[in-house]
């Protein structure tokens, strides 16, 4: 049992984060013409809206808290400290995951369903669709049956996170967590890994230069200020351009 | 003063009798591909109809274009709010059924069709799902439609428009129409560029053709949006957008664009423009009534010296520079007064430029006795019991237009942002010249009276010459002055080629297959 869990929370999570990591720069700098969202909002915009709402708001808002908690473990047990503050946070919690499970199986059905929609799908999304729902079904029920997640997370899992950044896995306490917050965490990886080879891709290129670009974009062949001069021969330094 | 290079074009509707042929060209070049088929990057639409997709120019349906606040102009259905507000699902996109489910026959049961009593037929089916499918639309789905209540009536430029001035259009007597062919229009202020959150989309410097990166692009689809005449569209096989290239590879090669090339009308000219790029946003957030004089402002002379210094100076080519002299576009926009953009209240700045039309024939109706005719007629000829002319002789000089059957609101609505002032002066304009050619050819007009309607049109005879040279004598050359790419440099500026030397010069190129 012990070698199975070093495999499952060092040796595992080790793999996906090296394959997302080598595989996504792969895949932007090679095939970086299958980097998409993906969207079939052309082909269904009705049925979408009741499932891409809830569930994008749900998981990106729950990813975030998982996120947050990870990085300031003591911030969170602080403020978790004052009681209601706890009850507000896992209740909030818990209403995202329902909103982003809602939302999920609105999509599966919608992808299932609609006949223009069966034709963009891939078998891929149907396998990342089930592993998210799973996904997503565990954290419900870890939320529901084992409280205070937000707490025991900051305690528990964000030192094994950490250890497992600075290459001293320490895996014990994880070892003894009960079986279905220890499916989250591999379901967690698992995602991880499939980020390379699903369109999953689409949430690491989410556009924030956007909010800091000008509005107008103009593209020149040839910079403008680094025109060579053709009387001149070729420099050890060629130039440049964009 | 920043003066850069546009390639831009004048489309003569006058000339346009709605055949397509450009529409297929382009079809058979660029979007005859998986998701790509209900894509017309040329199409051509019967006015007043509805268009394709819809009812694109009603913004208060699709949310395109750009809106004027305060001194500045903001996005109205994207931007960087709304656009990352809305990238989960954007209520502003238009679906496939706005356009249409493209489709196709199944041609081969009339084949393989076994011995029966009936005829085989061949059912249609969808392009997306392959099934059978009822047609419900199609790309040119009203053409020549017009004066039917499910498209002309419709149409979004009928605002403004009184009922009366409405139901005369639609008598089937009085019933005209004309044709709009579309494409990009390259815009110099493009809402397409603002609106794309991944930066995919630009406008190249040296010519101003408006492309989409195709690896850069993650189908946020704010561009079709954004872009108020609806030319840029999402493939919804790789998840990508695609818009109108301006057929570069061919412009590089000094080829006309092939929707160009093609037309069979002669309706398209295309060439350079130099403008000032520092005054794009000025112009933009220009009041309404101003916005086709300052769009007009923005286009710089090229015989001007101080012009052509300033353009040397940003690195304009000289050949370029030549191109814009010599650019059929220039004498129809700025010279000549002719053309006008479509939609300037969208205020992107379209460098497609529409000669209105003149349509339909210039004449009037009048009362005349007809009896003594009627008398001088064999019995067993036709009676002829009509007491009305269709009187093509123009004895006042500009009568007809105000009578004009297309009324003056509409082709405002369209072209002069409802303008009537700017088309009734493109109109005398036209007029003046065909019957400058009249009393050349028929013969029926005075001199006096020729000379007289291009004095007040602001021509002379020379003018009118040139004019109706370029308008329909004009050889390809005269049409497509399509200035060199210096490509040659391009590459020497970029790269030392002799490191290449040797290799085969192209990339591996990956295959625009649909991501995973």
């Amino acid at each position: 049992m012990v070698n199975l869990d070093v495999l499952l929370f060092t040796a595992f999570p080790y793999f996906a984060l090296f394959i997302c990591i080598v595989g996504s720069i792969y895949r932007y700098k090679f095939l970086s013409f299958k980097y998409s969202s993906l969207s079939s909002e052309f082909l269904e915009q009705r049925k979408l809206f009741w499932g891409t709402i809830p569930f994008h708001i749900g998981i990106v808002l729950i990813f975030l808290g998982h996120l947050f908690i990870f990085i300031f473990p003591k911030e969170t047990l602080a403020f978790n400290s004052v009681p209601i503050r706890l009850i507000i946070i896992e209740v909030g919690a818990f209403i995202l995951g329902l909103s982003a499970l809602v939302g999920l199986i609105g999509l599966f059905i919608r992808r299932l369903t609609n006949p223009r929609i069966s034709i963009v799908t891939s078998k891929m999304d149907i396998f990342v669709e089930v592993v998210l729902l799973a996904q997503i079904v565990l954290g419900v029920w870890i939320a529901y049956d084992y409280r205070w997640g937000s707490s025991w997370f900051a305690s528990v899992l964000s030192p094994y996170l950490v250890s497992l950044l600075t290459f001293s896995p320490e895996i014990t306490a994880v070892s003894q967590l009960p079986l279905v917050i220890k499916l989250h965490i591999i379901g967690a990886f698992l995602i991880v890994l499939l980020i390379p080879f699903s369109r999953l891709v689409h949430f690491i290129v989410a556009p924030f230069s956007y909010i800091w670009r000008p509005y107008q974009k103009v593209v020149w062949y040839r910079s403008k200020n680094r025109v060579r001069n053709p009387e001149e021969s070729w420099g050890v330094t060629r130039p440049k351009n964009n | 003063m920043d003066v850069r290079a546009q390639i831009s074009m004048v489309f003569h509707l006058d000339k346009c009798i709605g055949c397509h042929t450009c529409s297929i060209a382009c079809k058979n070049i660029w979007t005859d591909r998986k998701g790509a088929e209900y894509m017309w990057w040329n199409n051509v639409e019967t006015k007043p109809g509805t268009g394709y997709p819809t009812k694109w120019e009603n913004q208060s349906i699709y949310n395109g274009g750009w809106v004027k606040n305060g001194n500045d102009i903001g996005l109205r259905g994207a931007g960087k709010l709304k656009g990352l507000l809305n990238i989960f699902h954007n209520p502003n996109l238009p679906v496939i059924d706005d356009y249409y489910e493209p489709f196709t026959y199944k041609y081969l049961d009339l084949i393989e069709s076994p011995d029966m009593d009936d005829q085989p037929t061949a059912r249609p089916i969808s392009l997306i799902t392959g099934k059978p499918i009822n047609i419900k639309m199609g790309p040119n789905w009203d053409d020549d439609m017009s004066g039917t209540p499910d498209y002309a009536r419709n149409d979004p430029n009928m605002e403004g428009l009184s009922a009366a001035e409405q139901e005369a259009m639609f008598q089937l007597e009085k019933l005209a129409f004309f044709y709009l062919p579309r494409i990009c229009n390259h815009c110099l202020n493009p809402a397409c560029v603002a609106s794309c959150p991944s930066g995919a989309i630009y406008k190249r410097g040296e010519d101003g053709v408006v492309l989409i990166n195709q690896k850069v692009c993650r189908a946020w689809r704010m561009c079709v949006t954004a872009c108020p005449y609806k030319k840029s569209y999402y493939n919804w096989s790789t998840g990508k957008s695609e818009k109108c290239i301006l057929c570069y590879p061919r412009i590089e090669a000094g080829y006309a664009p092939a929707c160009m090339h093609s037309c069979v009308g002669r309706i398209r000219y295309l060439g350079v423009l130099l403008y000032d790029a520092d005054l794009i946003n000025d112009t933009a957030s220009s009041e309404n009534e101003d916005l086709i004089n300052r769009q007009l402002d923005i286009i710089l002379d090229p015989f001007d010296p101080k012009v052509i210094s300033a353009a040397k100076a940003n690195g304009v080519a000289d050949s370029t520079i030549t191109a814009a002299q010599n650019s059929p576009v220039y004498k129809f926009v700025k010279e000549w007064g002719l053309a006008l953009p479509l939609h300037p209240e969208f205020r992107t700045l379209p460098m497609l430029f529409y000669v209105p039309p003149l349509l339909p024939v210039m004449a009037k109706l009048t009362t005349v006795d007809n009896t003594d005719q009627s008398k001088k007629m064999d019995d067993r000829a036709k009676y002829w019991p009509d007491n009305w002319l269709y009187d093509t002789s123009t004895e006042e000089l500009f009568s007809t237009i105000e009578q004009a059957r297309m009324p003056l609101k509409y082709m405002a609505n369209l072209f002069s942002a409802g303008d009537e002032s700017k088309i009734v002066n493109v109109m005398k304009k036209l007029m003046a010249i065909r019957m400058h050619r009249r009393r050349a050819t028929v013969g029926d007009i005075s001199d006096e009276k020729a000379d007289n309607m291009l004095e007040q049109s602001g021509y002379n005879a020379l003018t009118a010459d040139d004019i109706y040279y370029l308008t329909s004598l004009a050889k390809f050359d005269d049409r497509f002055v399509i200035p060199a790419s210096h490509r040659e440099q391009a590459i020497e500026m970029l790269e030392f080629t002799g490191d290449v030397k040797g290799s085969v010069g192209f990339g591996f190129i990956e295959k625009p297959a649909r991501g995973i």
